[in-house]
C-alpha cells in the first residue's frame, strides 16, 4: 500500500464499512501527498495545529486553477459560498450574524430551551414503533427526528421535506470526491440543487419577513445587529448551509450511536440505568464513530511545514478527522470505546473558526435520542452487522441500520 | 538495609505533611492535584480570607454589572481534597529550619513540604486618610467587589477610575455597561500600554472613549477629598483640574503578599518569591530548596522561552498550571519531575470586546498586524524582538491563538513572511510595539518547546548560528 493512494482507498466504498486500518497506515505518514497532488494529514496535534493556522484557507477560490472541477461550477451557481468554505473577514461576519439568533452571547439559551421539543418529537417517532418488531433506524428514527427540528429551527415547513430532500441528496453526492466517471456530472448536478435550494429558502425568508415567527429565516431576515442585515443571497447560502448540515450530520451521529451501543450491549443498558452518562458517552460516540470523517478540503496560502514535510503553496489539503480521533498519541487506547474516558477532546466538531456551528444542538439531539431508544426498546438487537453504508465518505454513515426488539415501553 | 527513592516517596505519599498557605486558585488547584497524584498523608491549606476558594475574574465583569453576586463564585472543587481548613487566618511567619509556620493567631504548623501560593492584593491609594474616604474603593476580593456592586447600584453620579490597566479598564467598561459616567485616569499614553504596548494601546484607547469613557491619559490623580462627613466628593489631577465624584476605583496594580516572609531566609520581596522552573523556593543565597514550593501570582520563575527572565506573572491560567507543577513535584522526585514551561496566556473582556494574549508582549519591541485591522478593532496583533516571535495579541479572534502560541514555542522568525487569511494591506509591514520602558534581556542560545504531553514537554537547544 502507497500513501499516494490512500485517500483513494478511504473514498472507495469497498472501505466504507471499516476505514479504520487505512487510517492507522496513515497516521504513519503524518502528512501524506496523494498522487492527485493533494495532501492527506491523519494525525491529531497535526491536524489540531492546521485548523488553528491562518495559513490554511477554506475558501476554494484559492485553489491554483486546474482543470475544471468543482470551481467553475460554483461561481455559475450564482449563490456565493457559505461560510464554512469562506474566511475572515467574510465568515466572520456570516457567522457572527448567523449566530445572533441561535446561541451566545445573544441567545444564549436557545439550545437549551428546545430540549422539551425535542423530547416530544423523539417519544413520537418512538410511539410509532408500538406494533412493529423492527425498524429501520435511519428511515423511520434519526433521520425524521433532526430533519424536523431543523426545519423548526429554521422555519421550513416540515411537508416540504420530499422537496428539498432531493436537493441535499444531490448536493451531498457533489460533496463526495471519489474519482469515479460522473464526479463532474454529480457536482454539476449538486451546484443546480443548491441553486434550487437557495431559491426556496430565500423565497421562504421573504414570506417571514412579511410576517415573522420565532425562527432562524425570521430573525436572519429581519435582525439588524451590528453587521447589519444580511443580503438575501448571503441569507440563502447560509440557510442552505443550516439545513444540509442540520440534517445530514446528526442522522450519521445517531445511527452510529446506536450502531456503536449495540455492538457493545452493556453500555446501553448502562444508558438505561445512568441517563446521565449520556453527556460523556455522546462525546465519546463522537470520536469514536464521527458523523463527519474528512473536513470539506483546505488550501495552502503558504508552504506549510508539517512534521519535516512542506504542503506547497495552492495545493489541497484534506483533514482526516476520524483518524485524529484515533490517534494513539493523543488517546490512550485509542481503538476502544470507552465512555468514562476523560480528557475527551476529539476533533469531530473541528476546531478554530470553523468549530461546528450546530454543535451544541447536534449535543442535545443525541444524549435526548440514545437515551430514549435505549430506555424504551425491548431486548432491541442488530439485524445486519456491518450495515450498508450512505455512499459519500466524508459524511460517513449507514444508510439503513435494521433493529429489531421485543416491545416498546412507555 | 537500604531504602531505596522509590519506598521514600511512597512513605511520603502516605504519611507525609503537607501545608499549602494561601487558599485561592492555586492553593485549591495544587490540593487537588496532590490528592490525584497520589498523596494520601495530612494536608492543611491555610488562607486569610474566609471564604472557600473562589474565582477572582467575574469580580470586575459580571458581578459589577449585577449579573453575578459576589458570593456565588465559589470555585468548583474536581475531587474531595479531604484537607484540614485553616480559613480567616493569615501565615505571619515560617522557620525554615524547623519547617513550621506560624499562623495569626498564634498556633504553628509544622509541616514536610510547604506550597506558597499567598498570591497579590490590591495596591493601596498612597495616602491611607484619602483611601478610607466613603467612595473609595479597590477590588481583589469578593467582598470588595460586593461593596463596590452595592454602590454602583446606588447610581454614584461620576465614577472615577484611576489606572487603566487590565482592571480597571474592565471596571469602566462595567461601569458604562450600567450606564454611568465614568472618568478613566492613566499616567501612561493610552489604556493597557504596560501590558500591550503603544500600538494595541491606542486601540484601548478608542474603545473606551467610543463607549462614552471620559478617558484622560498623561495624567495622575494626586489628591482625593472628602466632605466634612467624609465622603469623597473631588478628585485632583496632575494637570491642575479637578473632578466631582462619588466613587473612585483605585486600579493601581498588585502587591506582592511576601511580608510575612521577611526575614525567613527566602528569596521573598517585593516582586515575589524566586524559585526554579519546578517551583522550588530559592533561598536568599541563591540555592534551591527543596521542601518549599511555590506556585500562582507570587512566584518568580525563569522561563527559557524568554531569555530565562523570572516572570511574575498575575494570569488565572499561570496559577492553574504552575499549582499542577508544584503540586506534582512535591510528591515526586529526580527525572520524574517536570518544568513549568507554561507559554503566559490571559484574556480580558471589556466594552464588548475579547481581549487575549499569548507569550510576553512586554518583551516585544517591534509590533505587526497579521490578520484583521486596528482600525476594525479585530485583529491579530504580533510581537517581535530580535527576530522571533514572542508574542501575539488578540481582539475579537482569539480562535487563531493557538497557532501563535506554537509559533512562540519553535521561536519562529519575526517579522511573519507567509500569506494568511485576513490579510490587510500593511499587515507585513513591522512597526515599534510602543512599551514605555521596554526593559530587554539578553539571549544566548535559542531554546525551543517540545512535545504535547506534561510529561514529554521538553526544551530543545538549538546552536546560536554563528
Amino acid at each position: 500500500m502507497t500513501p499516494g493512494t490512500l485517500l483513494q482507498q478511504i473514498t472507495d466504498y469497498a472501505n466504507r464499512a471499516n476505514p479504520y486500518p487505512l487510517y492507522a497506515e496513515l497516521r504513519k505518514t503524518p502528512v501524506a501527498r496523494q498522487d492527485d497532488g493533494s495532501y492527506l494529514v491523519g494525525g491529531y496535534y497535526e491536524i489540531s495545529s492546521l485548523l488553528h493556522d491562518p495559513r490554511i484557507s477554506s475558501d476554494q477560490r484559492n485553489l491554483v486553477a486546474r482543470d475544471g472541477g468543482g470551481l467553475q461550477a460554483e461561481e455559475e451557481a450564482g449563490l456565493p459560498p457559505s461560510m464554512i468554505r469562506t474566511d475572515p473577514p467574510e465568515h466572520d461576519r456570516l457567522r457572527r450574524m448567523a449566530m445572533r439568533p441561535f446561541g451566545p452571547p445573544h441567545t444564549p439559551r436557545r439550545v437549551h430551551e428546545m430540549g422539551g421539543e425535542l423530547h416530544r418529537i423523539v417519544s413520537g417517532l418512538i410511539d410509532g414503533f408500538q406494533g412493529k418488531d423492527h425498524v429501520d433506524i435511519v428511515d423511520d428514527f434519526s433521520y425524521p427526528f433532526p430533519v424536523t427540528v431543523i426545519c423548526r429551527l429554521l422555519g421550513v415547513p416540515r411537508e416540504d421535506e420530499s422537496r428539498f430532500h432531493v436537493w441535499a441528496d444531490a448536493m451531498v453526492g457533489a460533496a463526495d470526491p471519489s474519482p469515479s466517471a460522473d464526479l463532474q456530472e454529480r457536482q454539476r448536478a449538486g451546484t443546480r440543487a443548491r441553486t434550487e435550494l437557495g431559491r426556496y429558502l430565500a423565497g421562504l425568508a421573504e414570506e417571514h419577513r412579511r410576517s415573522p415567527g420565532d425562527d432562524l429565516l425570521s430573525a436572519l431576515a429581519t435582525d439588524h445587529g451590528p453587521d447589519g442585515q444580511m443580503s438575501m443571497v448571503e441569507l440563502a447560502s447560509t440557510s442552505v448551509l443550516l439545513l444540509i448540515a442540520g440534517h445530514e450530520t446528526t442522522v450519521n451521529l445517531i445511527t452510529n450511536g446506536m450502531l456503536t451501543l449495540l455492538r457493545y450491549p452493556e453500555h446501553l443498558e448502562r444508558l438505561v440505568k445512568e441517563p446521565e452518562v449520556a453527556v460523556p458517552m455522546v462525546e465519546e460516540l463522537l470520536r469514536y464513530e464521527p458523523p463527519v470523517h474528512l473536513a470539506l478540503p483546505r488550501v495552502a496560502l503558504a508552504d506549510i511545514e508539517v512534521k519535516g514535510t512542506v504542503i506547497p503553496r495552492g495545493s489541497t489539503v484534506w483533514l482526516g478527522l476520524a483518524s485524529a480521533n484515533r490517534d494513539p498519541r493523543r488517546f490512550d487506547d485509542p481503538d476502544r470505546f470507552d465512555p468514562d474516558r476523560r480528557d475527551n477532546q476529539h476533533l469531530s466538531f473541528l476546531g478554530g473558526i470553523h468549530n461546528c456551528f450546530g454543535s451544541p444542538l447536534a449535543r442535545l439531539e443525541a444524549q435526548i435520542a440514545l437515551t430514549e431508544l435505549a430506555r424504551r426498546l425491548a431486548n432491541p438487537r442488530l439485524v445486519e452487522d456491518p450495515p450498508p453504508y450512505r455512499p459519500n465518505p466524508l459524511l460517513r454513515g449507514p444508510r439503513h441500520l435494521a433493529v429489531a426488539f421485543d416491545g416498546v415501553q412507555g | 538495609m537500604a531504602v531505596s527513592v522509590g519506598e521514600v516517596v511512597q512513605a511520603f505519599r502516605r504519611d507525609g505533611r503537607i501545608v499549602v498557605v494561601g487558599a485561592s486558585l492555586a492553593g485549591l488547584r495544587a490540593a487537588e492535584a496532590l490528592r490525584t497524584g497520589g498523596f494520601s498523608g495530612s494536608l492543611t491549606l491555610v488562607g486569610d480570607e474566609p471564604d472557600l476558594p473562589y474565582d477572582r475574574p467575574p469580580l470586575s465583569k459580571q458581578v459589577l454589572l449585577g449579573r453575578a453576586r459576589a458570593d456565588a463564585t465559589t470555585l468548583p472543587q474536581r475531587n474531595s481534597v479531604n484537607a484540614q481548613w485553616r480559613l480567616g487566618t493569615a501565615a505571619t511567619g515560617l522557620d525554615l529550619a524547623a519547617k513550621r509556620l506560624r499562623l495569626a493567631d498564634g498556633e504553628e504548623i509544622d509541616y514536610d513540604r510547604l506550597l506558597i501560593a499567598t498570591g497579590v492584593r490590591a495596591r493601596p491609594w498612597f495616602n491611607a486618610a484619602e483611601a478610607a474616604l466613603d467612595g473609595v474603593f479597590t477590588v481583589r476580593t469578593s467582598e470588595d467587589a460586593a461593596r463596590l456592586e452595592r454602590r454602583l447600584s446606588a447610581r454614584p453620579s461620576r465614577v472615577l477610575v484611576v489606572g487603566a490597566g487590565f482592571t480597571g479598564s474592565e471596571i469602566a467598561s462595567a461601569c458604562r455597561e450600567r450606564g454611568l459616567e465614568v472618568t478613566v485616569a492613566e499616567r501612561g499614553a493610552a489604556p493597557l500600554v504596560g501590558a500591550l504596548g503603544g500600538v494595541v494601546g491606542a486601540v484601548a484607547a478608542d474603545l473606551q472613549r467610543q463607549h462614552g469613557v471620559d478617558l484622560r491619559t498623561g495624567v495622575m490623580v494626586t489628591a482625593l477629598e472628602g466632605d466634612s462627613g467624609g465622603r469623597l466628593e473631588r478628585a485632583h489631577l496632575s494637570d491642575g483640574t479637578s473632578l466631582d465624584v462619588e466613587v473612585a476605583v483605585i486600579a493601581l496594580g498588585a502587591t506582592r503578599n511576601t511580608e510575612w516572609l521577611a526575614g525567613s531566609g527566602l528569596a521573598a520581596g517585593p516582586r515575589g518569591i524566586a524559585c526554579d522552573a519546578g517551583c522550588r523556593a530559592f533561598d536568599v543565597q541563591g540555592i534551591v530548596t527543596d521542601d518549599v514550593f511555590v506556585a500562582g501570582d507570587v512566584a518568580r520563575s525563569p522561563h527559557p522561552l524568554f531569555g530565562y527572565q523570572f516572570l511574575s506573572l498575575e494570569h488565572w491560567g499561570n496559577a492553574v498550571e504552575q499549582a499542577g507543577v508544584a503540586a506534582h513535584n512535591m510528591i515526586n522526585v529526580g527525572p520524574d519531575r517536570r518544568a513549568h514551561l507554561w507559554v503566559p496566556t490571559f484574556w480580558s473582556s471589556q466594552f464588548g470586546v475579547n481581549i487575549k494574549s499569548v507569550g510576553v508582549p512586554n518583551m516585544g519591541d517591534e509590533i505587526v498586524i497579521t490578520q484583521g485591522s486596528l482600525a476594525e478593532r479585530r485583529f491579530v496583533a504580533v510581537y517581535g524582538f530580535q527576530g522571533r516571535i514572542v508574542a501575539a495579541v488578540t481582539f475579537d479572534q482569539a480562535k487563531w491563538l493557538d497557532f501563535y502560541r506554537e509559533q512562540i514555542e519553535v521561536r519562529a522568525p519575526f517579522p511573519p513572511d507567509y500569506a494568511t487569511v485576513d490579510r490587510q494591506p500593511g499587515g507585513m509591514r513591522p512597526v515599534p510595539a510602543g512599551f514605555q520602558d521596554p526593559s530587554l534581556p539578553s539571549h544566548g542560545a535559542t531554546v525551543t518547546l517540545t512535545g504535547h504531553d506534561p510529561n514529554e514537554r521538553r526544551v530543545q537547544f538549538t546552536p546560536a548560528r554563528a
